[in-house]
């Protein structure tokens, strides 16, 4: 992909301000209507996932308790690496981002929710919800763009560090929860810009650091401890369980932003952006994943990544029910709505991810992703100049 | 108020131990978490009650009957119940005075509940909540109750609902062998909860009933009251209904020095000030709300999704005070204008204040 203001055919350069802005409205009301609807049902929801959860994961440690037997390994470890899934993806994930916090349960809420993740959720959510979310594909704000060491944009300079990125990715996608705290510590960054001694860095740190001691003595050494006899075969249980957890987040989060079809933009072209504007960001900005009811859970329904990312903050189970509203709109103002199946997205990413190790060539990579030969770099969104004209 | 005691710094007791080893299984959830999936009313639960019953009572009112669960402390006549019930999937917190003498047993309590007009609340308590159903609840408060030494006469003026804090006094017998009258206001004969069973008593001479009903008698006052009950000033008065028939026997029994015999129960606050309106944030929940100065910041608060503490929603039990950290407030019952300067911290009732100005809310 290449920043859409450089593109040689620009998919959004048929929308005027005007229908940008109607665009908006659009959205908008399908927003207030989901908010007038929310209720007891989306309730009942919520609680019979957590309730789900919560016994399949205590089920699932009371089977590993005899792991040495392999039957009771075999399922707990798919049990339990279920049970972390739901945790993180439709729990944890979409808790944190306050889609809940209208039932005003003080158990179900993201000022107490607490997740089965190293990274505490107060970064978490400032990262995550704050400047990803905010700055959503914008390149050099988003840093959810390639997490800051990889090269995931044309656009974005090539050196010679990325031609492991194959490998680093490979790396964070089995460990990728303890990724995600390092890239909500900013490490790298704070790192290298002398920032380490900071009284605030320190005490974000260290919290992290309470983070990975409960996450470490739970998994590894409490539970297998708890298992007598079975000790090693627990611990390889637990470990297995986060493994499989990491890389299935790893895999649906990559699908996200990556792969083909998914639009970038440049840093100027947010300055002054409108709400249409933004919306329009959002919906070239982020890709689905085609597929079951129970696949879209599992997912913690960011499958309907472009729905979670117009709405941040509605409830998970409903982005399915607006889905086809939006695509409709999609198809009405002439835009692309990226989607397909998980191998298939999750190849496009990677795919990407291993091409843009290698710094560009001219003539390669997929006809529409081609830049534009002395493209007008710094060009507002086209409809900004048309509004501006 | 419900106060948390400190509690004494004893030795680590062993089922402090045992209960952090528990949570080093459970993290980054309690052991509590687990435990609320089976047992949502064990002792040491956080205080809920399922609903057991729903008796109706009149056309638009209802008794609900509780199990509170083991951590329940029980209630003196008179007191009330804050009830946390989830309507359309938001939890809303309300009082209600608890009807049931203490020491039921089969250790229910209850509570009776009119519907009013738009009521979101009482509405779905009277006509749509299920039986079986969990109810968060806190402790009874309230000191709208009887002395010890039971005074020699009584009176009790109610109107509507405000007859159920007295129905729970005179069910517990709290009142011994006083000298009661109870003068009751309401509608229509039909209309009166508890009718037969305040008749019955009043039948068996253990009360004076004065049954007044507004669609002929017009609304009750001080003056007709004056009328009733000739001796009203020298008795002991616990009253209870809406605002203006308060306000106005407060103004009688102040008028003639014996305020110190009037004792009132208010369920709504009367509203006497609006304040300027402002935007209100609420800085650790990264929520900012515009909020007029007719809302008090506890609903403002609340339509937004932050996480209000609350209590009797009407400025007497402090349960719902957060410090404002910077801004201006306005008491919404008597006008009165707080500020803070950063770092005050003052200390503000949500539920009886409202912007006068942008305002910084720590929570
Ligand atoms: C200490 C205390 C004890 C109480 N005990 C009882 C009790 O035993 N039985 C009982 O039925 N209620 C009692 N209440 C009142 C109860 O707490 C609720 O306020 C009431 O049920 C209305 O809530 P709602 O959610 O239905 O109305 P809301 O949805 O909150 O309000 C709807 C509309 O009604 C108005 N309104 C609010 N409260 C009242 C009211 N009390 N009378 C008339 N209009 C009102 C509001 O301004 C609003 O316009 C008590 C209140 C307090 C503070
Ligand atoms: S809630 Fe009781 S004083 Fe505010």
């Amino acid at each position: 992909m290449t920043v859409i203001q450089k593109k040689a055919r620009n998919p959004i350069a048929h929308l005027s301000a005007e229908d940008i802005e109607m665009l908006g409205k659009e959205l908008d009301a399908i927003r207030d209507e989901v908010i007038a609807s929310r209720g007891e049902r989306d309730a009942a929801y919520i609680r019979r996932v957590i309730k789900t959860q919560r016994t399949l994961e205590i089920s699932s440690r009371a089977v590993l308790l005899f792991s040495l037997f392999p039957p009771a390994w075999l399922i707990g470890t798919a049990a339990l690496s279920v049970a972390k899934i739901l945790e993180n993806m439709e729990i944890g994930h979409n808790v944190l981002h306050g889609q809940w916090d209208w039932m005003r349960d003080p158990k179900i809420h993201s000022t107490t929710w607490d997740w089965d993740h190293v990274s505490p959720p107060e970064q978490w959510k400032h990262s995550h919800n704050e400047l990803h979310h905010t700055y959503t594909n914008v390149l050099g704000k988003d840093n959810d763009l390639g997490y800051g060491i990889m090269r995931v944009d044309e656009d974005q300079p090539w050196h010679p560090a990325h031609l492991g990125q194959p490998f680093y990715n490979l790396v964070n996608a089995a460990f990728f929860e303890y990724g995600i705290a390092a890239y909500d510590l900013e490490l790298g960054r704070n790192l290298k810009e002398g920032r380490h001694k900071s009284p605030e860095f320190r005490a974000r740190v260290r919290a992290v650091g309470r983070k990975i001691r409960k996450q470490v003595l739970k998994d590894y050494v409490v539970h297998p401890l708890l298992s007598g006899p079975s000790f090693l075969s627990t611990l390889a249980a637990t470990f297995t369980a986060n493994l499989v957890r990491n890389v299935w987040s790893h895999s649906v989060i990559m699908c996200g932003h990556f792969p083909k079809g998914v639009e970038t933009f440049e840093k100027t072209s947010i300055e002054g952006e409108t709400k249409g504007e933004w919306y329009l960001r959002q919906m070239l900005g982020s890709g689905n994943i085609s597929g079951s009811k129970l696949m879209h859970i599992m997912t913690g329904n960011l499958s309907f990544q472009i729905e979670h990312h117009i709405f941040p903050d509605l409830p998970s189970n409903r982005y399915q029910e607006i889905a086809p509203k939006v695509r409709d709109l999609f198809d009405r103002y002439g835009l692309k709505y990226t989607t397909g199946s998980l191998p298939r997205q999750v190849a496009s990413a990677w795919w990407k991810v291993i091409r843009l190790s290698l710094p560009n060539r001219r003539e390669a990579g997929p006809v529409q992703d081609r830049p534009i030969d002395g493209g007008s770099a710094g060009a507002p969104l086209p409809a900004l100049a048309g509004s501006a004209a | 108020m419900t106060t948390t005691v400190p509690r004494p710094p004893a030795k680590v007791s062993f089922r402090d131990r045992l209960l952090r080893l528990a949570e080093t299984v459970t993290t980054p959830l309690l052991p509590d978490d687990y435990l609320d999936l089976v047992a949502p009313l064990r002792a040491g639960a956080d205080l809920r009650g399922r609903i057991v019953a729903v008796e109706p009572e009149t056309a638009d009112a209802a008794t609900v009957v509780i199990r509170p669960g083991r951590g329940w402390r029980g209630h003196t006549p008179g007191q009330y119940v804050r009830l946390g019930v989830d309507v359309d999937g938001v939890r809303q917190w309300r009082a209600y005075s608890v009807t049931s003498p203490p020491g039921r047993p089969d250790r229910c309590i209850t509570i009776t509940v009119k519907a009013i007009a738009d009521g979101k609340v009482s509405n779905h308590l009277v006509r749509r909540v299920r039986t079986g159903t969990i109810v968060q609840l806190d402790q009874a408060q309230g000191d709208f109750v009887l002395p010890a030494a039971t005074p020699r006469r009584l009176l009790f003026v109610t109107a509507g609902s405000g007859l159920t804090p007295v129905m729970g006094m005179l069910r517990a017998g709290a009142h011994g062998d006083a000298d009661v009258v109870l003068v009751h206001s309401a509608p229509r004969p039909q209309d009166v909860i508890f009718g037969p069973e305040v008749r019955e008593l009043a039948a068996r001479g253990v009360i004076r009933l004065v049954e007044r009903h507004t669609e002929v008698d017009g609304l009750l006052g001080p003056d007709e009251l004056a009328g009733l009950v000739p001796d009203h000033l020298e008795r002991q008065t616990w009253a209870c209904g809406p605002v203006g028939l308060l306000d106005a026997l407060q103004e009688r029994w102040a008028s003639h020095g014996a305020a110190d015999r009037l004792h009132i129960e208010r369920f709504r606050r009367s509203v006497a000030a609006v304040g300027e309106g402002g935007t209100v944030s609420f800085a650790r929940s990264a929520v900012t709300v515009a909020a007029d100065g007719a809302t008090p910041i506890l609903e403002a608060g609340e339509q937004a999704g932050v996480l209000m503490p609350s209590g009797c929603r009407m400025g007497i039990c402090f349960g719902c005070v957060v410090p404002l950290r910077e801004g201006a407030v306005r008491d919404l019952r008597n006008g009165e204008l707080t500020t803070a300067e950063p770092g005050d911290g003052v200390l503000i009732q949500t539920c009886v204040s409202a912007a006068a100005g942008p305002c910084d809310i720590e929570l």
